[in-house]
C-alpha cells in the first residue's frame, strides 16, 4: 500500500466492511492460496496489503483513526469468513486486533494518534507477546521484565509461539515491573529485540509465528500502555477476551469449511450404491456438523452483540463461545478427514489443514482446560462462598 | 456519591456473589475469590451503567476495592462530565 488514510478522500475509497464483503474477498483473495500459505509457512506481503485495501486489519477503530467504526459484531463476521477461508490469516487479524484493540482502549492520547492509524490501514502490523517458554496459559509465571531508564522503558525476557512475529512491526509485551505486570509497545527495530522464526508448527503454519528475544531491549518512556498493576490487567484481560472472540469466530469459519467440503465430496463420490451423501452415516455426521456450526455461530454473535452493548456478561459468553465453537471445530475437523478417506489424508488437501489448525484453536487464547476451569468457577459462583 | 448509585453496586455485586454481605466499606479484593475477570466485570459495568470511560489514570485497584471506593469513582467521574 503506498497511500495513507491522512490522505484526503482516501476514507471515501475504503468498502463498506459486512459479512458479505469479507466472504468476497476471503473466497477471492485467499481462499484459492490457504493451501500455499500452509506449505510455505508464511502469508506474503501482497495479500497482506490487500487485507489493509479491504480495511479488515481492524474494522472497529472509529473513522478519525482511519478505521471504520464496525461493531464487534460484523469483526466476528469477518473473522469467521476470513477463518473459512485461512486460519493463518485468520490468526494475523486476531493478534493485530488485539494490539489495535488495547491501544485504543489504554493508550494515551499521543500512542493512539501515532499508532492507531497505521495499525488500521495495515501500514503496522501488531502481535501479542504474552506467551513464554514456561508460561502459556498461566500468565501468572511470566518473567519477562521491564525497568524503567533514563531513556525510557528497558525490556528483558523470551517470548515464544507470537503469532505474527516474524512480520510484525509491533509488539504489545506483557512483562514485570516494580508495580506489577506491564503491557509495553515495543517496535521490532527498537535495540535489543532479535525476532527468530518458528516453523513445522502443527497447524495454522501460515501465521509467521516467531520467538521474540528482548535483550536489554530500549523503548520509548510513552511504551507503557494504561498504567502498570491493576490496569494491567484488565488490558491483559480485555485482550484476551478479543482473542478468544476471534478464535471463537474463526473456528466456526474452520466448522462451516468442513462442511462445505464434505457437502461437495459425499455429493460426488460415488461408492457401489451411490453417492456417499445417501449412506445414512454420512448424513449424521453432516447433521452434527450442520448443527454445532450454527450453535457455535449463536453463542460468538450473542458474545459480540454484548460487547457491542458494553455488557459485562460478554466475558464469560465469550469463553463458552471458544469453548464450544474450538472443540467442535475439532471434532468436525477430524469427521471431515473421515468421510474424506485417505484422501483426506493426504498432504496439501483442505481437510487435512484444517484438521491440523482445528486442533490449535482448542489450545491458543488460554487452553480449553482453562476455558472449563474458568466456565466451572462461574456457574459455582452463585453458591461456592455461603 | 449519591444513595443511589452506592445501591446500583452494591446490587450489582450481590448478583455475582449473592451468598456472600458485603459492608460498603469491605475490600472485596481481600476476601479472596475475587479474580481479573470480576475485576473487568466490574470496569464494565460501571461504564454502561454510569455512561463514562473509566480514564487510565482512575484505573487502580483502591478505586474498586470497596463499594463506596466505587461509587467514590463514579461520582467523581460523573460531576466532571
Amino acid at each position: 500500500m503506498t497511500s495513507s488514510l491522512t490522505e484526503p478522500g482516501v476514507l471515501d475509497l475504503a468498502p463498506a466492511v459486512d459479512r458479505a464483503a469479507a466472504r468476497r474477498f476471503a473466497q477471492t483473495h485467499v481462499a484459492p492460496l490457504a493451501g500455499r500459505f500452509d506449505q510455505n509457512g508464511r502469508v506474503p506481503q501482497e495479500t497482506l496489503d490487500r487485507i489493509g485495501a479491504a480495511g479488515l486489519w481492524a474494522p472497529f477503530l472509529p473513522v478519525e483513526y482511519g478505521g471504520q467504526g464496525a461493531s464487534m459484531l460484523t469483526v466476528g463476521h469477518v473473522h469467521e469468513e476470513v477463518g473459512r477461508a485461512c486460519s493463518s490469516v485468520r490468526s494475523l487479524l486476531t493478534v493485530h486486533g488485539m494490539v489495535s484493540w488495547a491501544v485504543l482502549r489504554f493508550g494515551s492520547t499521543e500512542q493512539r494518534r501515532r499508532w492507531l492509524p497505521r495499525l488500521a490501514e495495515g501500514t503496522v502490523l501488531g502481535a501479542f507477546c504474552l506467551s513464554e517458554p514456561g508460561a502459556g496459559s498461566d500468565a501468572a509465571n511470566l518473567t519477562a521484565r521491564a525497568t524503567r531508564g533514563a531513556r525510557g522503558w528497558i525490556v528483558d525476557g523470551v517470548k515464544k509461539w507470537i503469532t505474527g512475529g516474524q512480520r510484525a512491526d509491533l509488539f504489545l509485551v506483557f512483562a514485570r515491573t516494580g508495580g506489577g505486570i506491564g503491557a509495553f509497545l515495543v517496535p521490532r527495530d527498537a535495540p535489543g529485540v532479535t525476532v527468530t522464526p518458528i516453523h513445522g508448527m502443527l497447524g495454522t503454519r501460515g501465521s509467521m509465528l516467531a520467538e521474540i528475544t528482548f535483550d536489554g531491549a530500549q523503548t520509548g518512556p510513552d511504551a507503557l500502555v494504561g498504567p502498570d498493576g491493576f490496569a494491567a490487567g484488565m488490558v491483559m484481560t480485555g485482550v484476551l477476551d478479543l482473542g478468544r472472540y476471534s478464535v471463537a469466530a474463526g473456528s466456526v469459519g474452520i466448522l462451516q469449511a468442513c462442511l462445505d467440503a464434505c457437502a461437495r465430496y459425499t455429493t460426488q463420490r460415488e461408492v457401489s450404491s451411490g453417492p456417499l451423501r445417501d449412506l445414512q452415516l454420512i448424513q449424521a455426521k453432516v447433521s452434527d456438523m450442520v448443527t454445532d456450526t450454527r450453535a457455535a455461530r449463536l453463542l460468538y454473535e450473542e458474545a459480540g452483540r454484548l460487547k457491542d452493548r458494553g455488557d459485562a456478561g460478554t466475558l464469560m459468553a465469550t469463553w463458552v463461545a471458544k469453548y464450544f465453537a474450538s472443540v467442535a471445530a475439532a471434532r468436525h475437523a477430524a469427521e471431515a478427514v473421515q468421510i474424506h478417506g485417505a484422501a483426506g489424508c493426504s498432504p496439501g488437501h483442505p481437510v487435512e489443514r484444517l484438521y491440523r489448525d482445528a486442533k490449535v484453536m482448542e489450545i491458543i487464547e488460554g487452553s480449553n482446560e482453562i476455558q472449563r476451569i474458568t466456565i466451572a468457577a462461574d456457574a459455582y459462583r452463585e453458591t461456592a462462598h455461603g | 456519591m449519591s444513595d443511589h448509585d452506592t445501591t446500583t453496586i452494591a446490587a450489582f455485586i450481590h448478583q455475582r456473589y449473592p451468598q456472600v454481605e458485603f459492608a460498603h466499606d469491605q475490600d472485596i479484593f481481600s476476601l479472596g475469590f475475587v479474580n481479573s475477570l470480576f475485576a473487568m466485570e466490574l470496569v464494565m459495568f460501571v461504564e454502561k451503567t454510569f455512561g463514562f470511560t473509566v480514564p487510565n489514570e482512575e484505573l487502580r485497584i483502591d478505586n474498586f476495592r470497596t463499594i463506596d471506593s466505587i461509587a467514590g469513582l463514579v461520582g467523581r467521574q460523573t460531576a466532571s462530565v
